[in-house]
C-alpha cells in the first residue's frame, strides 16, 4: 500500500512560551490512510505540538493544514473532521455507556436516529449489550480504552489523534485496540498516535522522533533501523535522546 | 563450630526475607482487588511486581506500607508484622505512583523535610543518593513543582531513600515515562540492590520484568507465577512462531479463519502465532497464507518473552475463571 495524498501538512511550525521553545520549526506531512507514530521523550514538545494539530492551542509562527483546513483561522472545522482520546481523558465516569454515547453524538452535531444507529452497531461489535445502562466507571480500563475509541470515531472523522492511548492497559487488551486501529486504518482513516511502548511503534508506517522540540528522525521503522544499524525501535529512540545528552554537555 | 554455623543458617535465613507475604486478600464492596496473595522478596533483590492498571499491585503496596488492612492474610516487612505501623514506617521507603512531594518547597528542602522527619541528616546518608542527586543538584533552588517529570522522579527516589531503608517500594516509579529515563531508572535500581536492600517494584511494562531478579505476574488480583524471568518463559510450553510480513491487518484476519490457528497477536515488527495442535506444520500455514495472495511471509520458531507467557497465563487464569 502506498500512500501519497497528505492530510496533515506542517511547514515550520513553532510554539514558544516566554523565552522557552517548546515546539522549534518543525515540518512534516502525514498522509490519507496512514498510521503515524509521534513519539519524542517526555517535554520533547509533543503534547504541545499535538494540541495545535487539534485546534485548541495557537502556534507562534508556521503553518499547517489539517483535513484540508487552516490551523489559525478554521479551528471549528478542524475539531469537527477529527477525532480525539487520550488515557486521561476520554469519557465521562458517572454516566453510562449509552448517556457518554449520547452525548458525545450530541456534541458532534449527530442526529438522534444516527445516535442510535451508531450506539446500537457499536455496543454489538463490542459486545457490550449487558453492560450498556452501566456507568462506565464499572468497566476495566482496556473496555474503557477501546469504548472511548469508537465514541471517538462516532462522527467518521477522517483523522483520529490518540496521545498514549494504551498507557497500562494489559497486554491481551492492548491488542485488541491495535486491531481496532489497524481495521479503522483499513477504512482509511488516518491514525496520529503517541505511545511510550517502543513495540507499538513498529506498528506504525511511518514514525517521527522527537528531541528538544524538534523532529530529528522521520521514517518507517524499518528504514529507521537500517539507518541507525539496530534492532529495535527502542535502540532508535535511545541513540537520538541519548545523542542529544551528549551534545548538551559538549 | 558446627553450633554456630547452624545459627548463622538461622540468622542469615531471618536477615534474607525482607518482605513475607502469606494469603493477603482484600476487596472493595463486590471488587476482589487481592485473592490470596502469597510470595517474598529477599535482601539484595529486585524483585518485580508485574501487570496492567486495575490488577490490584497499589493495593498491595499500601498494605505492605501500613496505609490499609488488608481483609485476611499476613506479612512481615523489614522483620516486623504490618500491625508494628511504627516500626515498618520507620524502615521502609515508598514512592507511591503518584507524585507525593511538596510542590511548593525546593528539591533542597524537600530533600531535608524528608531527612529530618526520619530523624537524621541529609549528609549522614548522602553517599546512597550520591548518583541520583547530583543528576538534580544544578535545580536545588527550584521549587518540586516546577521540575520536569524525569527531575521530580529522581527526586522522589532520593526523598524514599534518605533515610537508608532497609525496604524500598516503588510503585510503578516508570508508568508514562520515555524508553531513555526508564533505563536509566533501572540502572539506578541496579546499584542500589547492591547496597543489600530489598526492593519491590511494580510496573505495567511488560519488558521490565527482565531487569528483575523475580518476578510475580499479578492480574485482577492474582498472582499468575513467581519466579525468575527465564524460569517464567519456559512455562510457556507450546511453540512459538514469529511472523514478519508488510500487511499485518490482513494477515491477522486471514490467520483467524485458518483452521488450526490458536493465537494471533501484533509482536512489534512481528506477528505471534501458537497453533491448535502439539506439532504445528510451518509449511502448510505458509502455503495457506500464499494461497491467500501473500507471497512476502517470513515465518520464524521463537523462544516467549514474558508478555508472551503473561498472556497465556492471564488466559488460562481467565478460563478456569469462567468454568
Amino acid at each position: 500500500m502506498t500512500y501519497s495524498d497528505p492530510i496533515i501538512s506542517v511547514d515550520k511550525l513553532t510554539k514558544k512560551f516566554g523565552s522557552f521553545t517548546a515546539v522549534n520549526a518543525i515540518s512534516f506531512q502525514v498522509m490519507k490512510g496512514e498510521i503515524f507514530g509521534f513519539l519524542g521523550a517526555n517535554g520533547a514538545g509533543k503534547t504541545t505540538a499535538m494540541k495545535i494539530l487539534i485546534g485548541i492551542s495557537r502556534p507562534t509562527s508556521g503553518t499547517a493544514t489539517v483535513a484540508g483546513y487552516d490551523i489559525y483561522k478554521q479551528t471549528e472545522q478542524i475539531k469537527k473532521s477529527i477525532g480525539y482520546m487520550s488515557q486521561r481523558f476520554s469519557l465521562y465516569n458517572d454516566l453510562t455507556i449509552k448517556e457518554n454515547i449520547e452525548f458525545f453524538g450530541g456534541i458532534y452535531g449527530l442526529t438522534s436516529r444516527q445516535i442510535r444507529e451508531k450506539s446500537d452497531a457499536l455496543v454489538e461489535k463490542l459486545g457490550l449489550q449487558d453492560k450498556f445502562n452501566r456507568p462506565i466507571s464499572d468497566l476495566p480500563l482496556g473496555w474503557k480504552q477501546k469504548l472511548a475509541f469508537s465514541v471517538a470515531l462516532l462522527h467518521d472523522p477522517k483523522i483520529i489523534f490518540l496521545d498514549e492511548p494504551t498507557g497500562g492497559v494489559d497486554p491481551v487488551t492492548r491488542r485488541m485496540f491495535w486491531n481496532m486501529i489497524y481495521e479503522a486504518a483499513y477504512r482509511g482513516v488516518t491514525i496520529f498516535v503517541t505511545t511510550h511502548y517502543m513495540d507499538e511503534a513498529e506498528y506504525c508506517n511511518r514514525v517521527s522522533m522527537m528531541v528538544d522540540g524538534k523532529i530529528e528522525a522521520l521514517d518507517s521503522p524499518a528504514r529507521l533501523k537500517e539507518k541507525f544499524g539496530v534492532n529495535s525501535m527502542n535502540d532508535v529512540f535511545v541513540r537520538l535522546a541519548r545523542n542529544q545528552d551528549k551534545a548538551k554537555v559538549q | 563450630m558446627l553450633v554456630s554455623a547452624a545459627l548463622w543458617d538461622i540468622n542469615l535465613n531471618k536477615m534474607q526475607m525482607e518482605i513475607r507475604i502469606e494469603s493477603i486478600s482484600k476487596s472493595f464492596g463486590d471488587v476482589r482487588a487481592l485473592v490470596d496473595v502469597t510470595f517474598d522478596v529477599n535482601a539484595g533483590e529486585l524483585f518485580g511486581l508485574i501487570g496492567p492498571d486495575g490488577g490490584g499491585k497499589t493495593t498491595l503496596f499500601r498494605i505492605l506500607t501500613t496505609l490499609m488492612l488488608p481483609d485476611s492474610g499476613n506479612a512481615v516487612v523489614a522483620g516486623y508484622p504490618i500491625s508494628d505501623y511504627q516500626a515498618i514506617r520507620r524502615s521502609v521507603g515508598y514512592m507511591p505512583g503518584r507524585f507525593s512531594l511538596y510542590p511548593d518547597l525546593t528539591v533542597e528542602e524537600n530533600l531535608k523535610f524528608f531527612a529530618s522527619i526520619f530523624g537524621t541528616t541529609v549528609e549522614k546518608n548522602y553517599e546512597l543518593i550520591r548518583d541520583i542527586y547530583v543528576q538534580i543538584e544544578p535545580f536545588r533552588d527550584r521549587r518540586a513543582g516546577a521540575l520536569s517529570g524525569g527531575m521530580k522522579q529522581k527526586l522522589a527516589l532520593c526523598c524514599a531513600l534518605i533515610h537508608r531503608p532497609k525496604v524500598l517500594f516503588l510503585d510503578e516509579p516508570t508508568t508514562g515515562v520515555d524508553p531513555v529515563s526508564r533505563k536509566e531508572f533501572w540502572e539506578m535500581l541496579d546499584r542500589l540492590r547492591q547496597d543489600g536492600m530489598a526492593i519491590l517494584v511494580s510496573t505495567a511494562y511488560m519488558d521490565e520484568a527482565s531487569l528483575c531478579d523475580r518476578v510475580a505476574l499479578i492480574h485482577q488480583g492474582k498472582i499468575l507465577t513467581t519466579d525468575t524471568p527465564a524460569n517464567i518463559t519456559v512455562t510457556f510450553g507450546r511453540p512459538l512462531y514469529a511472523i514478519r510480513t508488510s500487511n499485518v491487518y490482513e494477515v491477522t484476519r486471514d490467520i483467524e479463519s485458518y483452521a488450526y490457528a490458536r493465537t494471533i497477536y501484533p509482536f512489534g515488527e512481528h506477528l505471534h502465532y501458537t497453533d491448535k495442535r502439539e506439532k504445528p506444520d510451518p509449511i502448510e500455514l505458509e502455503d495457506f497464507l500464499r494461497g491467500k495472495g501473500h507471497h512476502d511471509i517470513e515465518l520464524t520458531a521463537i523462544e516467549p518473552t514474558i508478555e508472551d507467557a503473561f498472556m497465556e497465563l492471564a488466559e488460562t487464569h481467565s478460563q478456569i475463571l469462567t468454568q
